[in-house]
């Protein structure tokens, strides 16, 4: 198993660490609903080490992006990020990814999930040899710190130079961080205002001291995977694995936002012929219950004595204060406001398909 | 130290037989590794459990665990105030906090004493 560069302050954290992709990853430090509200309210911090980072080079490097996935490349200005997906030729997901134009305007940089990496690589590496380009994987070379809620900014700027106040939501800008050069990015996975940074190698440890110590006044805690998962789930953020995998595409999974079918991506053709068919007849919904037990990944959906659906990720909601899901569902009941129950073991429970995003912060 | 007077299933439950009538339990292994619970499932007074099938659920804040029987036979009582008072669990997981009384009519042969299974929790970390 692989280890970020904080693993031993995770663990004299006190922090429960469990296997996620492959690496060794803390889960929580302190109760999961209590980070959640503290990222919420205050601030968070997050090692994202194990995070897949990727740098595209050449003189046909938006080219090779165009192949890749599923935005427009040639649309993205200096210094600005994207989300996008690679499919294959089926149409069907094989992760769901960032692309960054350097600030400079001299490359590209791609943010990919860890268990996905060791595939993307390979995609990358094969649909590369048709253009003048250089993938360069720095997962081992670069490390990833994240700072979400309120008071990012603040705290974040007490050892940055750097004007973050004008540095624009997905956009990123060359700084100075703890007195290093480094990339940051004004992103995140939580729905709420942050920042990840780009940390050069042996200076991980020095940048999460930073924000910990300055960011203590603020109420800044470390924050683990498990709150991280709640947090994108209230923010209608997808999770490969979850939401979207190698059995879904984008258009059912309400990702047609970030396909722009102005180029020619691998999976393109696949694409057109389920839009001309109207979709798949299933759609990716959001779902409430105020049941005592809480939807959770594959329990079945019914409507009126039939399998409609199943449920692709649950969670309580402490910003909502009820159960959450995602679930894909058949297209004639997806509307929000309809009525289902979904399965647990065998017993039905009710809930109620909801609009997503379930969280959208104040701005 | 985890008490000597019971068995364990290395699925984490704990089992302590007197009179015939079995009082089942989960470890203070499994509480500290499922954290922050959210519902307890237990089955009815007069149900039936088989060993090594599933008699409840428990469910943590992310994810759901089956509670595996290490007993065959009816249940003649049920804790019912646990599942109103899930933090009994992480206080003392050995006494207040059992879940069922079984009229045992078969017992796991996969049960093992105390100190088997504290090398088993040692050994999963």
């Amino acid at each position: 198993m692989q280890k970020t560069a904080l693993e031993s302050i995770h663990i004299a954290l006190g922090a429960r660490m469990v296997p996620f992709g492959g690496w060794n990853m803390p889960v929580q430090y302190r109760a999961i609903l209590d980070e959640a509200r503290t990222v919420r309210t205050k601030a968070g911090l997050f090692d994202l080490g194990h995070m897949g980072r990727v740098k595209v080079r050449g003189p046909q490097a938006e080219a090779f992006l165009q192949k890749l996935q599923t935005n427009d490349a040639a649309a993205i200005p200096a210094g600005r990020i994207r989300y996008a997906m690679i499919l294959n030729e089926q149409g069907l997901t094989q992760d769901d990814i960032l692309v960054y134009r350097n600030p400079k305007n001299d490359g590209f940089f791609v943010v990919i999930n860890a268990g996905n990496a060791q595939r993307d690589l390979e995609i990358m590496r094969a649909t590369a040899k048709g253009f003048d380009v250089v993938v360069e994987d720095c997962t081992q070379t670069l490390g990833m710190i994240a700072i979400q809620g309120p008071a990012s900014e603040a705290i974040t700027q007490r050892f940055t130079k750097g004007d973050l106040k004008a540095l624009k939501y997905y956009a990123w800008m060359d700084a100075e961080v703890c007195g290093v050069p480094m990339t940051l990015s004004r992103t995140g996975y939580t729905g709420e205002d942050g920042f990840e940074v780009y940390v050069p190698k042996g200076h991980e440890e020095q940048v999460w001291n930073a924000f910990l110590e300055h960011g203590q006044a603020d109420g800044l805690t470390p924050i683990g995977l498990g709150a991280r998962d709640t947090l994108r789930h209230e923010a209608g953020m997808p999770l490969y694995g979850h939401e979207i995998d190698e059995t879904t595409n984008p258009i059912e999974a309400g990702l047609d936002w970030a396909v722009k079918m102005n180029h020619d991506f691998t999976g393109k053709a696949a694409l057109e012929q389920v839009l001309a068919k109207g979709g798949t007849g299933r759609k990716l919904v959001g779902l409430t219950s105020t049941s005592k037990r809480c939807p959770r990944q594959g329990y079945p959906l019914v409507h009126a004595g039939q399998q409609v659906g199943h449920v692709c990720s649950g969670n309580i909601s402490p910003t909502l204060d009820t159960n959450i899901a995602t679930a894909y569902v058949r297209t004639d009941l997806a509307t929000p406001g309809t009525q289902l129950e979904f399965l647990v073991r065998d017993k039905a429970e009710p809930c109620v398909i909801a609009a997503l995003p379930f969280y959208k912060r104040q701005r | 130290m985890r008490p000597t007077d019971r068995q364990y299933l290395k699925s984490h439950e704990w089992c302590k037989i007197e009179n015939g009538i079995a009082t089942i339990g989960i470890s203070d292994h499994a509480v500290s590794h499922l954290s922050d619970l959210v519902f307890l499932d237990l089955p009815a007074k007069g149900a039936s459990v088989t060993i090594g099938e599933s008699f409840g659920e428990i469910e943590s804040v992310k994810a759901v665990s089956s509670l595996y029987s290490p007993v065959t036979g009816e249940v003649v009582d049920t804790n019912k105030e646990l599942p109103d008072n899930l933090e009994w669990l992480s206080q003392d997981a050995f006494a207040k906090s059992w879940m069922i009384k079984v009229k045992v009519s078969s017992t796991s042969p996969d049960l093992i004493d105390s100190k088997a299974y504290d090398a088993h929790c040692q050994a999963e970390g």
